[in-house]
């Protein structure tokens, strides 16, 4: 039978430090605040602002 | 800002109101439980990273467009968004599955190029040639059955009908044909393989 020669890391040990990367955050954040949506006779418009 | 005793909901109305801070705070409290979520389907840390923005990005723009029905369920509404996307993702792969190349099996050994190289061809060639010149000692009808069989795609039938003699009378000069081909080649012992 063959050897495993590495530890296999374990589901819950993984997913205890699991978060997303800074970057992501940053770029949600970012984001949001270029997000503006106008209206305009019931019609809405989205426009990204950067 | 107190996390704790702020509540999704009224951070869901401060962001609305245009406070981009409670944004920053809703993502910080349930960050982890979103993101341990899709990474428990896909595991996978770059489409999780993936999918954890889509949903976000998803989430910013259902609330910046008014969309958002308040009930206070902010967080299973993020995880029902993330959720969706997640089959997306399954259903996108399985549409164009990715094959990674990672394991024994190698796909190169699959889709390689089936042309020969140019060593072969040159062989391959060379013994064309070579068998072109073999069938000029055949007796003439039966190189000439083996011209329009081979060489002209000919069927039998058409063979008999141009040549006027019977189809089993084709039939038996090219099996002669071949058999007193293979006895010139194996009396000059010529070796005709690529």
């Amino acid at each position: 039978m063959g050897k495993l020669y590495f530890k296999k890391p374990s589901k819950e040990e993984n997913l205890h430090h699991l978060q997303p990367k800074k970057e992501t955050i940053e770029f949600l954040l970012n984001y949001s605040k270029a997000l503006s949506v106008i209206e305009y006779k019931k019609m809405k418009f989205e426009s990204l602002l950067n | 800002m107190n996390n704790t005793k702020v509540t999704d909901a009224s951070l869901v109305r401060d962001y609305l109101d245009g406070n981009e801070n409670a944004l920053g705070a809703l993502i910080n409290r349930h960050q982890h439980r979103i993101y341990s979520f899709i990474f428990s389907k896909v595991y996978d840390r770059a489409i999780t990273e993936d999918i954890f923005q889509d949903t976000f990005i998803k989430v910013i723009r259902t609330l910046k467009r008014g969309k958002y029905n308040e009930e206070g369920k902010f967080l299973p509404w993020v995880m029902r968004i993330s959720h969706n996307l997640v089959i997306d993702h399954f259903r996108k792969n399985k549409r164009m599955p990715k094959f990674d190349n990672s394991g024994d099996f190698n796909i190169f050994s699959v889709l390689s190029d089936g042309d020969l190289n140019a060593e072969k061809q040159l062989i391959k060639d060379q013994i064309e040639s070579d068998v072109q010149e073999l069938i000029k000692e055949l007796p003439a009808d039966q190189l000439e059955v083996l011209t329009m069989r081979i060489y002209k795609d000919m069927s039998f039938k058409e063979i008999s009908e141009r040549t006027g003699v019977s189809i089993n009378t084709a039939l038996g000069r090219m099996r002669y044909a071949l058999i007193n081909l293979r006895k010139i080649i194996e009396k000059r012992n010529l070796i005709l393989t690529n």
